[in-house]
């Protein structure tokens, strides 16, 4: 009696676990004769890419007006806040007073001196001494600001780009610590009060987080050349810096060139023709 | 002896315990609205998915969306349905806001609604609200 009614049951079971997985099965089947297609993810064709994004800067060409043409190329189109703007009282009212301290840049210019600090020999030319020098984000091999984000919002793209994720920045700066080159600003205030024309093609930023240079991550997509080398005249190049054949390596073949506080180990993707 | 004292204790008590429903029976509720197709939206007919899986999960798409284009650059989406984006909220003609032109009916009503505050717009601008 007990033999047969646990041989039953086991049956049973059997063909109840069966029952169990038709259903799902059957689904399965069904919707794979349906051919579900996956959504797909894709860059645009136009799309510019290298295996390490690099920058030459040739400072024969660069003049105060070229420079000017750059920052202010470069700010207006990834709104950043002037600190110098007139706030329009109706639309931001009771508006803070500006502490220009805290000022925000993505691209400036800065004496030799301070461009090269390690670089000051005791009778440096003296056409070095006036000349001005375009500093930005250096791109690093070794980005000593991707390591110290302790959220990952800085972070190195396949292509070399030292790249920031707004969303993700919980605005600790110590990425503005760990940079050698004082390319990282932060925003200690709502930016927008400052935006003198607002691009509505690119995002501002909120209080609270850090920003630098993306290297025209969103032009570069589309297939464009960065803002900065658009509006240098020829001053600036950029391009692969691991492709032997591409024009900023011809550059840097044919040239001397120095690269800011290289002695740090930071590997920088920018490069100054002398 | 007690009994009155207890009887208006249990009333009361039972108003208050009661008092989300008579709320809301005495005063008007309004209704949940709907989000408004306009301009471009409303002629294309056609989204990254369709209306009841967008209303449930546009947000873990955005998500998915940003994801893509700021860490791996890939700026296209070619949903299921065959129609390609531009994984952008408000830049472009083929962005979110650039088919949904209204965000005031489209994205605020809901969220007003449902007490979602989502701060994409301290960074992200609407293209209309800059004059």
């Amino acid at each position: 009696m007990m033999e047969k009614s646990r041989r039953s049951f086991l049956k049973v079971a059997g063909i109840a676990a069966i029952g169990l997985g038709a259903a799902p099965a059957m689904n399965f089947a069904a919707s794979d004769s349906h051919g579900t297609a996956l959504a797909v993810k894709s860059k645009n064709e136009a799309v510019l890419s290298a295996h390490r994004w690099g920058m030459v800067i040739d400072t024969n060409k660069i003049t105060d007006e070229v420079v000017e043409n750059i920052v202010a190329a470069c700010h207006k189109a990834h709104n950043v806040p002037d600190f110098n703007h007139e706030v329009d009282e109706e639309k931001f009212p009771n508006t803070r007073p500006v502490n220009h301290k805290q000022e925000v840049k993505w691209i400036w210019e800065e004496e030799f001196h301070n461009s090269f600090p390690d670089k000051e020999d005791e009778f440096l030319a003296e056409k070095f001494h006036n000349l001005p020098f375009l500093v930005t984000c250096n791109h690093c091999k070794n980005a000593p600001c991707v390591k110290a984000c302790p959220t990952q919002a800085t972070f190195k793209r396949e292509d070399g780009i030292v790249l920031m994720d707004f969303h993700r920045c919980i605005g600790c700066r110590f990425c503005m610590a760990a940079c050698p080159y004082g390319s990282r600003s932060f925003n200690f205030r709502d930016p927008r009060p400052f935006i003198e024309e607002t691009n509505p093609n690119f995002p501002t930023r909120t209080k609270g987080v850090v920003e630098k240079c993306n290297l025209c991550a969103e032009r570069l997509a589309k297939g464009e050349q960065p803002h900065c080398v658009e509006a240098s005249e020829g001053a600036i190049v950029v391009g692969d810096l691991e492709d032997p054949e591409s024009e900023v390596r011809v550059l840097l073949n044919e040239n001397y060139t120095i690269r800011r506080k290289q002695s740090l180990g930071t590997e920088p993707s920018v490069y100054y023709v002398m | 002896m007690n009994k009155n004292y207890i009887i208006t204790g249990l009333v009361i008590f039972v108003l208050a315990v009661l008092s989300p429903f008579w709320f809301n029976m005495i005063t008007t509720t309004q209704a949940a609205p709907e989000p408004e197709l306009l301009g471009n939206a409303k002629t294309q007919k056609k989204c990254v998915l369709d209306k009841y899986e967008m209303r449930a999960n546009h947000m873990a798409i955005l998500d998915e969306w940003r994801d893509s284009v700021v860490r791996d650059a890939d700026r296209m989406y070619t949903a299921a349905n065959g129609h390609s984006f531009n994984m952008s909220l408000s830049t472009g003609e083929n962005s979110c806001l650039g088919c949904h032109e209204d965000k005031t009916k489209f994205c605020d009503a809901c969220h007003t609604y449902t007490s979602v505050d989502p701060y994409c717009w301290e960074c992200h601008t609407n293209p209309k609200e800059i004059k």
